[in-house]
């Protein structure tokens, strides 16, 4: 299947030394015969960026790569998803994106997964020693986020635990705009870390959109959002459906002549109604090449990382940041454990309504359950454990902790993984650490 | 009618971004690739994608076991029939509706023997060439008035540069939109309408419905009775007009006061003529004749126009920020403004028709709507000039590469030690940090070609011969930067020069797949003639995922 030869360009990375290479790097032909055999890669998204994503790593020597994407193929995406032509409208993302990449380019083996990253359970996701994100939505990165994050596990010193990292990079575009970043749970911030770095998205108030529209925009949104549950009620709206974002329009345009105001058109109607983010072929190209690379060097450690976040703008010039955010050392989803501080003569209980109404925490918890080390303190279900740990509640948080400061983990079904929380007693917090020091030296 | 329509769908995600005369443009360029290696595959694959007009691939090359290695656009089945044949047909099925052609000839041949070849062509992309060939090229392309597009990867660093004489933007399309209201001076119209508010009407639903623009020249001319006619310029008194404009909201609801409070500066900075804009007004191309371009002729207008009826501004452009409003007010306010910006378009429209008069030109030969987008865009016109490749090389970009390597802080000083560059390289450091390396970078790539020049190969190739090409390297680079920096004893880092020894001028396919598509980004601007490309040379560093332009624009 192999001919000399083939590598050669990859090769000159991989075989020679160089002064800034990553930590550990051993230049050997056994790196690519690993990338190719042994090592495992998950593409999240088989669109803008994951068919990019696909063709960079198969050419960079990945050889078993997986892809995961549950949308069907649009002619809208032609423009830029290089992958699919006019006769696959309406296939499978990733089947179709799986098979082309596997015909081109021989011997690597892409195994498509059509559906939702929710489907998945955690087994699978541990499956893989790199993940590339190449979606389009902030709930999409954070669920894969805090699926990751919650594999990771912390040594007694607090060092994250090398063997339960799950490297990720991720790219982002819009329109000539994008980033490509590196997540390295535990030792980068996480997307959690730096959530403010996404805009919010744009809403308008519902006084403006009913009673005093200025902008297409507002006519539109109120069709899309008032006018079509009033008289329309019987539907479901489909923003697929074209004879449903016809209605919206021919309304959206009679509404906008009743006020005057001018600029409704189809395609306007249908990029606010969907949301529509401006995408070309070479913005995409580019942030998933840089994220392509970084997931080589994670792999092969051939060269240095990028350190950590790359913004990219190519309207005015090209311009380009490369910046290291910092973690946050009480970051709810990748922290050794939010810091909690309480009285030593709190109960379960009480812990647990503390817990609930933390302003952090209060949105992403039902029922929790809690469990410190490997003891199960409180667990929700099923009745028999239930039953068990219930006795627990009323007694001292402290003595269920072994009188000291320590990590206790908290599940909930409204949680993607597992919540550490770092509980410390107050006027007990300097004794403890002490304690602690003591027993790691 | 139903194919330019399954076209509009297919494009549409571009669409929103360059409109559909940026379309039309990208599908009436002719542009040829020269060398389609993964650098020029990549870039053309999105021009493709994209719907240029046409392409044509010129290399001579047939493909080899290597190129499976970094090329998408070739296959098994391929192995020694011609590159240019297969990357192709490959391109071809991303796109039936652009022309794509091949020949099976050495770029440099070509340059050689047939420089004609290249007038076709709206713009050419030189991948993977080197200097030699690139200083012919541009010579040909400057003669014949074809864009030149140069890329080239290079293990893991690259670069891009635009080469062309000169390239003017209408459409610019900057980050920030800045709103001309003109809320200091209002006009009859403006000022009238504003005359039918009172600010101090008991109807609490008018009351906060006034467009803060209506606010914000009340106040104004408020303050202007009390203050001399003088507008506040201290900052205690434009910390005083904002209190007075609290004084009136009646409640945390009237949001048409926060607006006003907020926007209150644009009472005290209207918007100017930017430097960037007054060079073009001030350029001799400025002074029109009958070989002008209609872009010239536009901005010999505009002069007119602002030293005219437009009283020292520019024309407006007609647009307003959403407001606070009733639907009555704002769509009322906004159609003040457009029939100013229209009116505007008119006396412009009389000048430019008066202009062509005068040097000979059919008065009718630029169209009302190629005006109307020339005021509407008027503030953010640009100009940019490249150098010739030879100036470059030969030393127009020396000041600015002594920049980068703060060279130039140590002459000042007259400190004669010598300066390591790039020096730290093996640790990662700060932007400036990046620009050190990027521009050694830059060095070293021109250092390349010329040891390719002396020894008809690459360095580091040879795995044996690494560390001998690493020393002949840096004694070809510190030559050439002692000559562009006016002899300084700067050193250059032996880790940077082994990086590009290690790199045996492989073609990395990541790499490859930024620099091409960073090339197809530019290409874009360039034929749609919308937003601003690199005004010079851009390095990228795939170490550490970092860029660096050295600027050249200011050159000329």
């Amino acid at each position: 299947m192999e001919v000399p030869g083939r590598w050669q360009d990859i090769d000159y990375l991989l075989l020679r030394e160089g002064a800034m290479v990553g930590p550990g790097f051993e230049p050997c032909p056994e790196l690519r015969e690993a990338l190719h055999n042994d090592l495992r890669i998950l593409v999240i998204g088989a669109g803008g960026l994951g068919c990019e994503l696909l063709k960079d790593l198969a050419l960079s020597g990945f050889g078993n790569i997986d892809v995961i994407d549950m949308d069907t193929i649009d002619v809208s995406n032609l423009n830029r998803q290089f992958l699919f032509r006019m006769n696959d409208i309406g296939k499978s993302k990733a089947v179709v994106a799986a098979e082309k990449v596997m015909q081109r380019v021989k011997g690597v083996k892409v195994v498509p997964h059509y559906g939702r990253i929710e489907e998945k359970d955690d087994e699978f996701y541990r499956q893989f020693q790199i993940i590339a994100l190449g979606l389009d939505s902030l709930e999409a990165r954070s669920y894969i986020n805090s699926v990751v994050c919650s594999f990771l596990e912390y040594n007694a010193d607090g060092s994250p635990d090398i063997t339960t990292i799950i490297p990720m990079v991720d790219g982002g575009t819009e329109g000539f705009k994008g980033h490509a970043r590196v997540i390295i749970p535990g030792v980068t911030p996480c997307f959690y870390c730096t959530l403010g770095l996404f805009p919010p998205q744009v809403t308008y108030p519902l006084c403006t959109l009913a009673e005093t529209p200025r902008s297409p925009a507002h006519c539109i949104e109120y069709v899309h959002l008032i006018q079509w549950g009033q008289e329309r009620s019987g539907d479901s709206f489909d923003a697929d459906n074209p004879e449903h974002m016809k209605w919206i329009f021919d309304e959206a345009f009679k509404r906008a002549q009743q006020f005057n105001i001018p600029g409704v058109t189809y395609s306007l109607t249908q990029g606010v109604v969907k949301n529509i983010i401006p995408a070309i072929a070479s913005t995409n190209a580019i942030i998933s090449a840089a994220c392509a690379l970084e997931a080589l060097k994670i792999a092969t450690m051939c060269c240095r990382s990028m350190d950590n976040y790359m913004m990219y703008m190519g309207t005015q010039g090209v311009y380009t940041h490369t910046l290291s955010h910092e973690k946050d050392a009480g970051c709810l989803v990748c922290s050794p454990g939010v810091p909690f501080e309480v009285d030593i003569s709190i109960s379960l209980q009480k812990f647990m309504e503390l817990l609930m109404d933390d302003p952090r925490l209060k949105d992403k918890l039902s029922k929790p359950s809690i469990s410190y080390q490997k003891r199960n303190l409180y667990m929700q279900a099923p009745p028999v454990l239930e039953e068990m740990t219930r006795p627990n509640l009323n007694a001292h948080l402290f003595e269920l902790m072994d009188k000291s400061s320590g990590k206790l983990n908290v599940n909930d079904k409204k949680l993607t993984g597992v919540l550490r929380v770092s509980v410390s007693f107050r006027g007990q917090g300097d004794v403890v650490v002490d304690m602690d020091t003591a027993g790691g030296g | 009618m139903e194919v330019r329509n399954n076209n509009n769908n297919k494009y549409d995600r571009q669409l929103r971004i360059w409109g559909d005369q940026g379309q039309l443009a990208l599908e009436q360029a002719n542009t040829c690739l020269l060398n389609c290696g993964p650098t020029g595959s990549e870039a053309l694959k999105n021009l493709v994608l994209g719907g240029i007009g046409s392409c044509t691939i010129v290399d001579d090359s047939k493909v080899e076991a290597r190129d499976l290695g970094n090329n998408f656009f070739v296959d098994w089945e391929s192995i020694g029939l011609s590159k240019a044949k297969t990357v192709c047909n490959f391109l071809q099925e991303l796109n039936d509706t652009v022309k794509a052609k091949f020949l099976e000839e050495s770029p440099e041949t070509i340059i050689n023997v047939n420089p004609d070849f290249f007038s076709q062509f709206t713009l050419v992309i030189a991948t993977q060439m080197k200097e030699q060939s690139l200083l012919m090229l541009d010579a040909i392309c400057r003669k014949q008035g074809v864009m030149l597009l140069i890329a080239r990867s290079f293990g893991l660093t690259g670069l891009i540069r635009i080469s062309l004489k000169e390239h003017c933007v209408i459409e610019s399309k900057p980050d920030n939109v800045i709103h001309d209201l003109r809320l200091q001076k209002p006009w009859a119209e403006l000022k009238r309408f504003s005359d039918e508010f009172d600010t101090e009407i008991d109807d609490s639903v008018i009351h906060k419905h006034i467009p803060f623009a209506i606010l914000l020249i009340k106040a104004c001319e408020d303050w202007r009775k009390t203050h001399g006619d003088s507008l506040p310029s201290t900052s205690k008194e434009k910390a005083e007009f904002k209190n007075l404009l609290s004084s009136k909201r009646r409640g945390v609801d009237e949001d048409n006061y926060k607006e006003a409070i907020l926007s209150a500066y644009r009472v005290w900075s209207s918007p100017t003529i930017s430097s960037e804009l007054q060079k073009i007004l001030n350029d001799s191309a400025a002074e029109v004749n009958m070989n002008s371009p209609d872009f010239w002729v536009m901005v010999a207008a505009l002069k007119e126009f602002i030293a005219n009826e437009g009283e020292g501004d520019l024309p407006l452009d007609g647009t307003i920020p959403d407001m606070t409003s009733t639907t009555e007010y704002y769509v009322t306010l906004q159609k003040i403004y457009q029939e100013k910006a229209e009116s505007h378009v008119s006396s412009m429209e009389a000048r430019v028709r008066e202009i062509l008069k005068r040097i000979g030109k059919d008065p009718q030969s630029i169209s009302k709507s190629a005006i109307k987008l020339f005021c509407k865009n008027s503030r953010n016109v640009r100009v940019y000039r490249y150098p010739s490749l030879e100036d470059e090389y030969n030393s127009c970009i020396g000041g600015e590469l002594q920049r980068l390597l703060g060279l130039e802080e140590n002459r000042e000083s007259g400190n004669g030690a010598q300066v390591m560059v790039g020096g730290e390289a093996a640790e990662k450091g700060s932007p400036s940090h990046a620009m050190d390396i990027n521009a050694t970078f830059y060095l070293l790539l021109r250092g390349v070609d010329h040891f390719a020049a002396a020894y008809n190969r690459y360095p580091g190739i040879f795995a044996d011969e690494q560390e001998d090409d690493a020393m002949k390297l840096k004694s070809i680079a510190t030559t050439l930067l002692s000559k562009m920096s006016g002899g300084s004893r700067a050193v250059l880092s032996d880790d940077l020069i082994n990086e590009i020894c290690r790199y045996g001028a492989s073609e990395i396919h990541t790499v490859a797949s930024v620099i091409g598509g960073i090339a197809s980004q530019e290409a874009i601007k360039l034929l749609t003639r919308q937003f601003t490309p690199i005004p010079g040379v851009l390095m990228y560093n795939g170490i550490d995922s970092t860029t660096t332009i050295l600027q050249l624009t200011t050159c000329i």
